[in-house]
């Protein structure tokens, strides 16, 4: 994404006065397009600030006229918001070092190893990932059921440990950069395999396991369908079910909605802010998120 | 090398399968065994409930083909699928190529991020302040039209208006990752094709025409295919938008996911369930085939 090259019909500061009044109208047509893509997500905000009386009002308020925190604070007195945050956090994070930890590992054995049956292994594992994850959830949900793990975090967790684009992304950098040379060398210097592995290979892909590392945390952050069908009380909920389930209650107001909603919104769009560039090459290397 | 590799056969060869042995019974447990399972549970009249589990073949098949609740999921669902895709891509497209264009704006990095936001933030909050939009009451929506003149619209209560705010709900979620894959498109069209078309006198538009929109092509049948896969598994933003006059979520736009879950907890028909899960997994693989097949054509990988 660092190339910025750019049209023919781009001309930079020798630009004619036709060409600078055709940008600039393009700019004004971006700019509208842009904010009404963001007004969705602004009027949620500043709705959860609105008394009962101003959310009613025509055309609606952005700011706030008489801010209050009446709406957070009740939403955080009647729903374990907060343990839904924490719930979520804790699937995400496990569900982020299983996913780093597999693919860096079998990424890095499938993309430098030859022995047989590797393209076999690494040619399944990519078929999986363009099978969606609804089309076997069901037997999946069995399963945790025998289990035993329902409601818990481990059955959760078994949804989302392995990410097929993972491994292929890994798989991918270490055959275009990782020299051959440079593990040989090691081996010729007597170094373990588990020691190149941690030592030489992971520093070197720092890059792309940061990467696979918020594409990761994000999908478990956001996940639905599957925590919606293996949680079933309150406490163990996740963020998503949680405020999707509060949402359906009939007896709840609109500024307390999106007070929740808000809430819940705040950390997926800070930890976007902070990560911006990894998320960016993550989905434009390939968007097969799982 | 492969020289190379020859010499690590022996070396490397135990790390290498303890290496990925985790990763293997990993998605033995929850990929390959799951997957096998839903193509065995189709064939079986496998009910939660009843201890007798008989073989049937593909009797569920045929019963979903007659089964109207389905019928009308797997429409819902299609239309859907196509009117996200013909919102979408085009759109995309424009709004890739504008971006492109306007690549020294000083606005740039807030164009690429604005449009992208709504494709990462969480789907149920986000979902929920388009409630708000459409609401019959309070939206703005029905403000808007009242504005205009218009009558106001039971937009999440009427069949054909509640599809049609899902379609709104997706693409503009969808919008954002469209317009990414494209704009790497567009910046990886060789510049040498725009200088000779302009020295032929060529327009800026003639330009897109003929030279971006050929180029594109590989990357345009990607993003359609992968934004029809996306809405075809679509669940959580019916769930949010589209309840019944009862208040169940998700059954005013019957969606498959919605169809499958209800057969499987509710109705407690599991093989039945799996039966739909195997449409949805066969939709899916068309759609990957054409895929595939168009980008042999085009000799790119």
């Amino acid at each position: 994404m660092s190339d910025r090259s750019l049209p023919a019909a781009e001309a930079g500061p020798s630009a004619t006065t036709g060409e600078r009044v055709l940008n600039g109208v393009i700019d004004v047509i971006l700019i509208v397009f842009c904010i009404l893509m963001l007004l969705p997500l602004v009027f949620l905000v500043s709705n959860a600030f609105k008394s009962p009386q101003e959310l009613l009002q025509w055309p609606p308020t952005i700011i706030p006229r008489q801010a209050t925190l009446e709406n957070i604070t009740s939403v955080l007195a009647e729903t374990p918001l907060l343990r839904w945050i924490g719930n979520t956090f804790l699937f995400a994070v496990l569900s982020t070092v299983a996913i780093v930890t597999t693919s860096a590992v079998s990424g890095y054995v499938l993309g430098k190893f030859r022995f047989p049956g590797v393209h076999i292994i690494f040619g399944m594992i990519l078929a999986t990932a363009i099978i969606p994850f609804e089309v076997y959830m069901i037997p999946l949900y069995l399963g945790v059921q025998q289990l035993g793990l329902l409601n818990s975090l481990w059955g959760l967790l078994i949804g989302y440990l392995v990410m097929s684009f993972g491994i292929f992304l890994i798989r991918q950098y270490v055959i275009a950069s990782i020299p051959d040379e440079l593990i040989e060398a090691a081996r010729i210097d007597g170094a373990s395999e588990g020691w190149i592995f941690l030592r030489i290979v992971v520093p070197l892909m720092r890059g792309p396991l940061g990467t696979l590392a918020v594409l990761a945390f994000f999908q478990s952050w956001t996940a639905f369908t599957w925590p919606m069908i293996i949680t079933a009380t309150k406490e163990s909920y996740t963020l998503e079910v949680g405020l999707a389930l509060f949402q359906t209650g009939f007896t709840v107001d609109l500024g307390r909605l999106s007070a929740a909603a808000a809430l819940a919104l705040l950390p997926s769009i800070l930890f976007f802010a902070f990560m911006r560039r990894n998320f960016v090459q993550g989905v434009a290397s390939s968007g097969l998120k799982e | 090398m492969r020289e190379l590799a020859g010499t690590w056969h022996r070396k490397g060869f135990t790390f290498a399968i303890l290496a990925l042995l985790p990763a293997l019974i990993i998605y033995t447990l929850v990929r390959f065994i799951p997957i096998i399972e839903t193509l065995r549970l189709s064939l079986f009249q496998w009910n939660l409930i009843s201890r007798r589990k008989p073989f049937i073949g593909l009797d569920n098949f045929r019963e979903l083909f007659t089964d109207s609740l389905f019928l009308e999921a797997l429409r819902n669902t299609t239309i859907i699928a196509f009117g996200v895709l013909a919102i979408t891509v085009p759109l995309g497209l424009v709004l890739a190529a504008l971006i492109h264009h306007r690549t020294r704006s000083r606005f740039a990095g807030f164009y690429e991020t604005s449009i992208f936001i709504p494709h990462v933030v969480s789907l149920v909050p986000a979902a929920m302040a388009w409630k708000w939009i459409f609401d019959a009451r309070l939206g703005p929506l029905n403000t808007l039209l009242g504005f205009f003149g218009l009558p106001p619209q039971a937009w999440l209560f009427d069949p054909v208006l509640a599809i049609i705010c899902v379609i709104v709900l997706c693409s503009w979620q969808a919008l954002g990752y469209a317009v990414l894959i494209f704009l790497v498109g567009f910046k990886n069209i060789p510049q040498s094709l725009y200088e000779a078309a302009r020295l032929d006198g060529a327009s800026a538009l003639q330009c897109f025409r003929h030279i971006s929109i050929p180029q594109l092509k590989p990357v345009l049948l990607y993003v359609s295919v992968i934004t029809l896969i996306a809405a075809f598994n679509i669940y959580a933003q019916v769930f949010v938008l589209a309840s019944d006059s009862q208040g169940a979520p998700g059954r005013l736009v019957r969606v498959l996911v919605l169809d499958m879950l209800e057969n499987s907890f509710r109705n407690y028909r599991v093989g039945y369930a799996a039966a739909e899960a195997v449409i949805l997994l066969a939709i899916v693989l068309a759609l990957t085939a054409i895929q595939f097949r168009v980008f042999r054509e085009k000799g790119r990988p």
